[in-house]
């Protein structure tokens, strides 16, 4: 029995792998059709997220058939109980890339000087590459890292924020796109969260400690 | 030093200290050390043969009735030593009660059941002893089903209503610490789940220390889990932690059943 019970950890795992990479080309294709407005491109992201949602479901009911039907403890409690916390934030990076996709016919042709846009995008990419690899390998190192990048791409996130408000009180011509871009570059910030959030899973899983807001751990005062 | 985790203060009830045990030249128990709280119900969990059976005997001393038996190290109930501080064994069954695995109500009637134990200790007057019996009774979750039936023989009960008479008789002399090997083994999952539901409410006034084999009962009845494995105590801590995130990866791999 223990042997069927690890190897239906094992499909699980291999399922939120799968819905990982998924969202990950979705990520690429997104990237893809912002920088050289690709509408096809964006058609593409939003034809995905169809099979992301699919998968959800089918993990979600995994998750929920294992928590019943195998009574887990310790780590395998742990793995079940986060999964079922990393499927709907890897879904939502899902939703992030469609918000990003709709945007692309509005934000043409460029207004941004320099390449910050894409260190964002590249910033939020490969968190979201190290949370998944993370968890894959068993990397607390590595989620770890990822937490730790979620600042700078806050920091990046506040900075085309206030070139694109710049721009829009320079330019009322640009206040379309500008408007647009802010949308992208929020939900690029909100997929670099996600990670984060994934990151923190992966650390419960391996460490059995909850790490998320750490000021309620601190003494008050 | 005993290998355990607070999760609030409540006061030691048992304590054991380098604890040997040894059965002719097999070494039962190998320094167990570990410390059992007031009110509180602690459950011993390990593979057959590791030694928790034995470890929970010793605390009212059942193991005596071998010569085989030799012993070293502490054992301590409320600070005193149960072999060296001058406690009686008679009075130390009385403070320690046993329910076993199997129920094992003598032949005789509910009531007659109850008030042996008081009646050995010299209650006589029949009120006191009524009194005892309604109150073990209902303290045992098993009043309302046998209140107009106390004269029928024990034996006509149900398996699960007769470990819960058992549970009665041991609480009839009023003790302070309930010893309790594999108490459902032999019970149905209602029956189990009556002595669970009992187990939760005997803990607020006395100490529980159990044996079990069934994981999902130690987790879902105690409030400590120790994990014993070839006569060593591998770990003990507060059973929510132990059944997340043990310490120990002989633990995690026995609760998970992996283990071997």
């Amino acid at each position: 029995m223990v042997r069927h019970f690890d190897s239906e950890l094992q499909d699980l795992r291999d399922g939120l792998m799968a819905m990982a990479g998924q969202v990950e080309e979705m990520i690429d294709l997104s990237q893809a059709a912002v920088s050289e407005g690709s509408s096809g491109k964006a058609e593409e992201v939003k034809a995905m997220d169809r099979l992301v949602d699919e998968q959800e479901l089918k993990l979600d009911q995994a998750c929920i058939d294992l928590l019943a039907l195998r009574s887990p403890i310790a780590t395998d409690l742990r793995l079940i109980a986060s999964s079922l916390k990393i499927i709907p934030e890897i879904e939502r990076i899902g939703d992030h890339c469609c918000n990003i996709a709709r945007r692309v016919p509005y934000i043409h042709p460029p207004i941004l000087a320099g390449d910050a846009l894409e260190r964002l995008a590249g910033e939020t990419r490969g968190m979201v590459r190290q949370a998944v690899d993370a968890f894959v390998n068993g990397n607390a190192e590595l989620a770890r890292e990822v937490i730790a990048a979620d600042d700078k791409v806050d920091v990046l996130y506040v900075q085309i924020y206030k070139d694109l408000l710049r721009i829009m009180l320079a330019d009322p011509l640009c206040i379309e796109r500008a408007s647009n871009l802010i949308i992208v570059i929020k939900n690029w910030e909100r997929i670099a969260d996600q990670a984060t959030n994934i990151a923190e899973e992966v650390l419960f899983i391996l460490e059995g400690v909850n790490v998320k807001h750490p000021y309620l751990h601190q003494p008050e005062g | 030093m005993p290998i355990t985790d607070h999760q609030e203060q409540k006061p030691v009830k048992l304590r054991a200290r380098n604890l040997d045990f040894s059965y002719g030249d097999k070494k039962v128990l190998d320094g167990i050390s570990m410390d059992i709280f007031a009110e509180q119900a602690t459950a011993i969990i390990g593979p057959s043969g590791c030694g928790k059976s034995t470890f929970l005997k010793c605390f009212n001393r059942i193991h005596e009735v071998s010569s085989e038996v030799r012993v070293a190290g502490d054992l301590e109930i409320d600070g005193v030593d149960i072999f060296r501080g001058g406690i009686h064994e008679v009075e130390l069954r009385r403070r320690v009660g046993m329910v076993f695995q199997k129920p094992n109500p003598f032949p005789k009637s509910i009531y007659e059941n109850v008030v042996f134990g008081p009646k050995l200790f010299g209650v006589r007057d029949r009120d006191i002893l009524d009194g005892i019996a309604e109150e073990s009774l209902r303290k045992a979750a098993l009043w309302d089903e046998v209140k107009d039936r106390l004269k029928e023989s024990a034996m006509s009960m149900s398996g699960g209503q007769q470990q819960r008479l058992c549970i009665a008789r041991a609480l009839a002399v009023n003790p302070e610490v309930l010893l309790m090997d594999e108490p459902c083994s032999a019970l149905d999952p209602i029956a189990t789940a009556k002595i669970e539901e009992l187990i939760f409410e005997l803990k607020k006034e006395f100490t529980v220390l159990m044996v079990t084999h069934n994981m999902q009962q130690a987790a879902r009845v105690s409030d400590y889990t120790a994990f014993f494995w070839l006569g060593r105590l591998i770990e003990m801590g507060p059973t929510e932690r132990i059944f997340t995130n043990p310490r120990d990866r002989m633990t995690e791999d026995y609760i998970s059943g992996r283990f071997g």
